[in-house]
């Protein structure tokens, strides 16, 4: 059972996991062959891919760049406990409905049977992420930090996943055509259940390599120089070896390049590093060990 | 990168048409193949291919990963879109649909390099949690005597006396009491039921105050013929959080385990449905039907009988994932009772508790000796424990067990 995802202008062409690096490369993000690979099976399968790393290794960004590449919107549902239907999937319209009916009844109509029909109608049902996303083609819907969401919902959203169809009691089934381009993140605060990961195509995000940091580096921000992309991609190295309590992702090493070349630095002083601390390491007690140990240098 | 085509046990392009119809149709064309027919050119390879996969999962199960069928269809399908006869295609189609996390993947390049012969397509990536191997040693040996504590019925009739010899008794150490004072202490323990923290459930039922349920308003309006005549709301129902209880009945805390079962069971009695006890020693033993007798001498006998291991050694580490395998900690808050003397690895209770902490809504570890003055959690056991723990608690007197009740009856 192969689901091509369709109705994307661009699937055709991307007929192999190094052109979608390309593609993704035209757009900024640097994608290793792993990361390619499994993007592009996510494409081709039907399938959702399933993103797992520690925060800041670029989950997000993948699902935003991956939408841009395929010129389709991207629809994005935050996940937080207590996260319900109402919130997940649709709502109806509530203040509209009452307003048909003062509408129906200043018109005379009293008809309770035809009343209900016109008051379920589509027009008045709120289209939540996972809804809109079935209905808008193509899509990419991101499922962001799952682990943040309770297991009901990681239930409620696998009966989802498995046949990309919504049932609302009052309106019927709503099936797409086309299943969404799905990438579903998460940070690893909590196991995600074997039955969604087994749907999912599995990828396991690794903080990038010295060198593709540093080309990273150089591809986001034009006005950084090859000498202090590897002075703070080396930096970053350091500092993800030493025992913090939240090492730097790439999206905070991006932070402190882009804070020191505001500051207009051509190098990675120490007391510039110092001063800069703050894009890259959000607690005290971090900062307080990186500056201690002398990993950013002697002042 | 290896050269291309140098795979063992990888047929080539099109080597083979005429796939049986189970296996992957190629997907890039979009048609579906009928069995039997060879529609275009196939990516696929014939049997061998099947073969090679259904193998090369076979040994991933026996490593330990759960490279199920319906994986190892996937792993088909993927390759069905790939370059077979490219050793990367091969390794990362068969990482993303056989593997479900992290841990799976240093043992999934250990397989992928002995199956196909030696080649590993891709380095195995620096800073791959390495698990280091600590052997320690309990220092404490067991005493090896069971606490022999009957459940004896005191005379009822010095009750006024006794309230102020229970406030003293309160905060005594259960290990230094007499038998006759631990039976009052004990009696104490049964009674101790202070209902459960509520978790949300997903599910509304109506309510006087809360979010507007919109369908009963509107359906109510509707009967009126559209008259909206008062505003229905909603609220989440609750159910009570699950409690699991691990007790450890090992030698060195023989001086508790027979009051933190009692515990088990007042807790068990109170919340009958939202409560599991197990207890941990060199083996872990279900007990929470034995503690559902309403007699907690009874249940007492009935969980003596259960256990097989009453002051043996602590081997928490195994009995942890043991238990993780069972599917019990997901959301629930999980009580840990034990000193922490492993005589296992101390490696593994660290790596298990990691998991622990990721599954449970709370991990809340009961530690007799916390309760001790001058009291360090100096031994491996604990030390590899305490990062997951979020709520470090004593457990040697009555005082400290009715803070724990406390602290399960509300978040």
């Amino acid at each position: 059972m192969l689901r091509e995802t369709g109705g994307i202008p661009h699937t055709s062409e991307i007929d192999s996991p190094r052109r979608l690096a390309e593609l993704l490369d035209e757009h900024a993000y640097l994608a290793d062959e792993g990361l390619a690979t499994a993007c592009f099976l996510a494409l081709r399968m039907g399938r959702p891919l399933f993103l797992e790393g520690e925060a800041g290794v670029g989950k997000t960004e993948l699902a935003k760049t991956l939408a841009a590449v395929l010129g389709a919107p991207l629809i994005r549902l935050q996940c937080y406990e207590g996260l319900d239907a109402a919130q997940a999937l649709y709502d109806w319209d509530f203040a509209r409905q009452i307003l048909h009916l003062k509408a129906a009844e200043a018109a005379g109509i009293t008809d309770a049977a035809r009343l209900e029909g016109e008051l379920y109608d589509r027009r008045f049902l709120i289209a939540r992420p996972l809804l809109k996303a079935l209905e808008t083609q193509p899509s990419v819907l991101l499922v962001d930090e799952i682990d943040r969401g309770d297991d009901e919902f990681e239930a409620f959203l696998l009966e989802i996943l498995s046949d990309y169809t919504i049932s609302i009691p009052e309106l019927g089934t709503i099936r797409a055509e086309r299943p969404p381009v799905v990438v579903v993140t998460s940070n690893r605060t909590r196991d995600v259940h074997d039955a969604l990961k087994r749907r999912c195509l599995y990828h396991w995000l690794e903080h990038p390599s010295f060198d593709r940091e540093v080309s990273i580096l150089m591809r986001r921000l034009p006005g950084c120089t090859a000498a202090l992309a590897e002075q703070v991609a080396r930096a970053a190295e350091r500092l993800r070896a030493a025992d913090l309590a939240k090492p730097p992702g790439i999206a905070e090493t991006l932070d402190w390049a882009e804070a020191l070349l505001t500051l207009g630095a051509r190098d990675l002083d120490p007391g510039l590093a110092a001063a800069t601390l703050g894009a890259v390491l959000k607690h005290r007690e971090d900062q307080a060990v990186a500056l201690r140990n002398g990993i950013l240098g002697r002042a | 990168m290896p050269e291309r085509g140098a795979f063992p046990g990888m047929p080539h392009h099109g080597a083979r048409p005429g796939v049986s119809g189970h296996t992957a149709s190629p997907g890039a064309s979009g048609h579906t193949a009928s069995p039997g027919t060879s529609p275009g050119p196939r990516r696929d390879g014939g049997g061998g291919l099947v073969a090679t996969v259904t193998g090369f999962a076979r040994t991933l199960r026996a490593a330990g990963v759960g490279a199920d069928h319906e994986r190892t269809q996937n792993m088909l399908r993927a390759l069905a879109v790939l370059d077979v006869a490219e050793p990367a295609d091969v390794y990362w189609a068969g990482r993303v649909t056989l593997c479900a996390s992290p841990d799976d993947l240093p043992r999934y390049d250990r397989c992928f390099e002995a199956y196909f012969a030696g080649r590993r397509a891709v380095p195995r990536p620096a800073g791959m949690p390495a698990v280091t191997v600590t052997r320690h040693m309990a220092a404490l040996d067991g005493d090896g005597g069971r606490d022999d504590d009957r459940d004896r019925d005191e005379d009822a009739e010095a009750a006024a006396a006794r309230a102020s010899r229970i406030e003293v008794l309160r905060h005594r150490d259960v290990a230094a009491l007499t038998p006759a004072e631990r039976a009052e202490i004990h009696r104490m323990l049964a009674l101790l039921a202070r209902g459960r923290e509520q978790r949300r459930s997903r599910r509304f039922s109506p309510a006087r105050r809360g979010p507007l349920d919109e369908r009963r308003t509107i359906r109510e309006a509707l009967r009126r013929g559209g008259e909206v005549a008062a505003l229905r709301r909603r609220a989440h129902r609750t159910r009570p959080r699950k409690v699991v209880l691990l007790i450890d009945v090992s030698g060195s805390m023989a001086p508790y385990a027979d009051t933190l079962l009692r515990l088990a069971h007042a807790l068990v009695r109170s919340e009958p449905r939202a409560t599991r006890a197990y207890t941990v020693g060199t083996r872990l033993t279900a007990v929470t039907a034995e503690l559902r007798h309403r007699d907690p001498g009874l249940a007492m006998n009935a969980v003596s009988a259960a256990i097989p291991d009453w002051s043996g050694g602590t081997r928490l580490g195994e009995e942890l994932k043991e238990f993780l395998a069972l599917h019990e900690a997901r959301g629930a808050t999980v009580v840990i009772a034990s000193d922490g003397w492993e005589r296992g690895d101390a490696g593994l209770l660290g790596a298990q508790m990691a998991r622990l902490s990721r599954l449970a809504h709370r991990v809340v570890w009961v530690n007799p000796h916390k309760g001790h003055e001058g009291y360090r959690p100096l031994t491996a056991g604990m030390r590899a424990a305490l990062p997951y723990i979020d709520d470090f608690v004593a457990g040697h007197s009555l005082a400290a067990y009715e803070e724990l009740a406390e602290r399960l009856s509300h978040a």
